[in-house]
């Protein structure tokens, strides 16, 4: 057939009624177009001339424009003529129309789909589901643990399995990658908490604290904390991403047929990257937060290099940048572990991976503050 | 190909495959000979791929086993799946080559991991299984920069990098032009005679399937199960069923009177 018709296409039904019998003439475009308008007016036609018909004639001679959309339509209307001692018959098919009829396959239309879409269920339903699923995540979280935990020994073990070119990518990629947002974040923490505490300290000419507070703050939390929600949001996406991707492409199951366990494989060098890499950030961070709360000392609490260092560094002990080290460690542990096991989570579809790369970032997120908590609570005892 | 006849390498037995509560096939008894090509075919989504996934021990069927050399993978530990393993070699139906490695690299991982060979040889190795897939110069391309039947090509070289006893070819020749395809085949015969390599295909092209294939198996999407088992001959000339039957000659099945 010719173009589709762009405007609203013109049609008109005339019909004749002879000896109890009706026939409706269509003439003009019939498409999916202007389905409604004219499936609505044949049923108006029928609804009103139903009375002593017993037959009716579609008539199909004056049609130019005919679709399967619209011999779909006409099939329907039928199909469901309510009285089915009429007889409804197509005439004047000329071959084209033939053939578009032809493209529909009735019985494929009838056919129940394989696969039910499930209808909204109650609401105790839902909490069912939804604690059943959550069940389900624990489990697939400690297997992935113990899994990941019994790689990671292997590893250590024969270190001539681990695939340190990935390993150093990673580093890169988590750690090199990262220092500029890191350091600018580290900064301006540091200016903010500066500027914010001499506002309070000046009151009681306590200005002396500043450092302390800063370096304090920053070693022992802020550090730590900033550079793990950083490398989270920056790296345990992606790692997430990455896995997910290969899981859709198949390429994970190619690895295991050729004999490589994947979490070896994939997650392990990402784990030790990390593992590596954050705890260095994290100096890195604390360095630059101090040099931030540095900036405002210096230019406005009349404190000079020397005293602001000084001060600094009788504040922050040995113990707190190891513990801050550690810490950092067990975040980055935390951040490469999630992303890759929300990774391997997915099972199909860009979708899937959207879905996991978001749970990667929000988990860690998450975990990173839980063990935080921990740790407050356990040095506190420690020390 | 035709030696060592009839000792199965490979044997399917009772196999059952679902998805949640849809029921792909069941009861799919087979065998793979050694040193044989086997080519299953069927209609699209009769579970040709599942067959393939259940049998190379990636999914796990809902009941039935598979037996590699007398050892089940199914329900035996990791071990023995990994040893079988490291005597297959398999290619995706989607190819599922490594994206973030080259060519070179994809081919060499397993020659790296399971061969204690220096990196002159490997890549060696690596150039004549490129030029055996008329690849050669494309290792340093990254899969992305490829074709989809150079992908596949690429994925056909990386399954027979370690020249494994077994090898899994999905739509083996789906995307690719007669030319390419006919060399391929050609390659196959060779592989097959040459290396005794046994050889499981899905493939849908009707003159490679009678010329490369010993024994076909037919699975069908309403009988959820095999149909038929044959050489080419056989079910092309004898087969009772019209569906195998319209099949071989390309047909459509005889219609019942509709619509
Ligand atoms: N992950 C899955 N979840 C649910 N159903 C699936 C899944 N994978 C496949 N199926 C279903 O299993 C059936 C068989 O799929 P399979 O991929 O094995 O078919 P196939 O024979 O390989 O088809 P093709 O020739 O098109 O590759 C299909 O009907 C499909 O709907
Ligand atoms: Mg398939």
């Amino acid at each position: 057939m010719e173009n589709l018709p762009q405007q609203p296409a013109a049609y008109r039904i005339t019909h004749q009624l002879q000896d109890a019998k009706l026939t409706v003439y269509l003439a003009g475009e019939f498409g999916i177009r202007n389905l409604a308008a004219f499936v609505g007016d044949i049923n108006r036609l029928l609804v009103a001339e139903q009375r002593e018909i017993s037959g009716i004639d579609l008539d199909f001679s004056g049609i130019t424009y005919f679709d399967s959309a619209a011999a779909l339509a006409v099939i329907r209307v039928r199909e469901e003529t309510p009285d089915k001692k009429i007889k409804f018959s197509f005439v004047n098919l000329n071959e084209e129309i033939r053939d578009i009829f032809s493209v529909i396959n009735n019985k494929g239309i009838a056919r129940r789909p394989t696969k039910a879409i499930k209808p909204r269920e109650g609401i105790l339903v839902q909490i069912g589901d939804t604690c059943f699923l959550l069940g389900r995540d624990f489990i697939n979280m400690i297997t992935f643990v113990g899994e990941l935990i019994y790689a990671l020994s292997y590893t250590i073990i024969h270190p001539r399995s681990l695939r340190s070119k990935d390993v150093l990518f990673y580093m890169k990629r988590a750690g090199v990658d990262g220092l500029p947002i890191v350091g600018l974040i580290s900064v301006l923490m540091g200016l903010i908490m500066a500027f914010m505490s001499f506002l309070q300290l000046k009151q009681i000419g306590a200005n002396i604290y500043v450092p302390s507070l800063v370096s304090f703050a920053m070693v022992k939390e802020l550090g730590p904390l900033m550079t793990a929600i950083l490398v989270a949001g920056r790296s345990g996406s992606a790692f997430a991403a990455e896995i997910g991707t290969m899981v859709v492409n198949e390429e994970v199951d190619a690895l295991k047929t050729m004999g490589f366990d994947p979490i070896r494989f994939i997650a392990v060098p990402k784990v030790l990257a990390a593992m590596l890499v954050v705890p260095l950030l994290t100096l890195y961070a604390d360095l630059f937060g101090v040099f931030g709360g540095l900036i405002v000392g210096v230019t406005g609490l009349d404190l000079t290099f020397n005293t602001y260092i000084v001060q600094s560094m009788k504040t922050i002990k040995v113990f707190d940048v190891v513990t801050s080290l550690i810490k950092a460690a067990v975040f980055a542990a935390l951040i490469a572990g999630i992303g890759c096991q929300r990774g391997f989570q997915v099972r199909s579809g860009a979708q899937d991976v959207g879905k996991y790369t978001t749970s990667a970032v929000v988990s860690a997120i998450f975990m990173i503050v839980v063990a935080d908590s921990i740790f407050a609570i356990m040095l506190h005892y420690v020390r | 190909m035709r030696s060592g006849e009839n000792k199965p390498i490979i044997t399917a037995d009772d196999l059952t495959a679902r998805y949640g509560s849809n029921l792909i096939f069941s009861n799919v008894s087979f065998q793979v000979n050694r040193g044989e090509v086997l080519v299953i075919v069927g209609e699209s989504g009769c579970g040709k791929s599942t067959l393939l996934r259940i049998l190379i021990g990636l999914e796990k069927p809902s009941c039935g086993r598979v037996l590699f050399q007398g050892n089940d993978i199914v329900n035996s530990g990791e071990d023995v799946l990994h040893n079988y393993r490291q005597n297959i070699g398999v290619l995706f139906q989607s190819s599922a080559l490594f994206s973030s490695m080259t060519l070179n690299e994809n081919i060499a991982l397993p020659l790296t991991e399971y061969t204690n060979l220096d990196t002159e040889t490997i890549n060696l190795i690596i150039q004549m299984k490129l030029g055996m897939v008329n690849l050669s110069g494309y290792g340093n391309h990254y899969p992305a920069e490829l074709s989809g039947g150079m992908k596949k090509r690429a994925g056909i070289a990386r399954a027979m990098a370690l020249d494994p006893i077994v090898l899994f070819f999905d739509e083996l020749s789906a995307g690719l032009d007669p030319v390419t395809a006919v060399e391929l085949d050609e390659l196959i015969i060779k592989t097959n005679e040459a290396l005794g390599t046994t050889i499981v295909i899905v493939t849908h092209e009707l003159e490679s399937i009678c010329k490369i294939a010993d024994r076909v198996i037919m699975l069908d999407k309403t009988a959820k199960g095999i149909i038929a088992e044959g050489t080419p001959q056989e079910l092309k000339e004898n087969s009772a069923d019209p569906r195998v039957r319209s099949f071989f000659l390309r047909q459509l099945p005889q219609k019942t009177a509709q619509e």
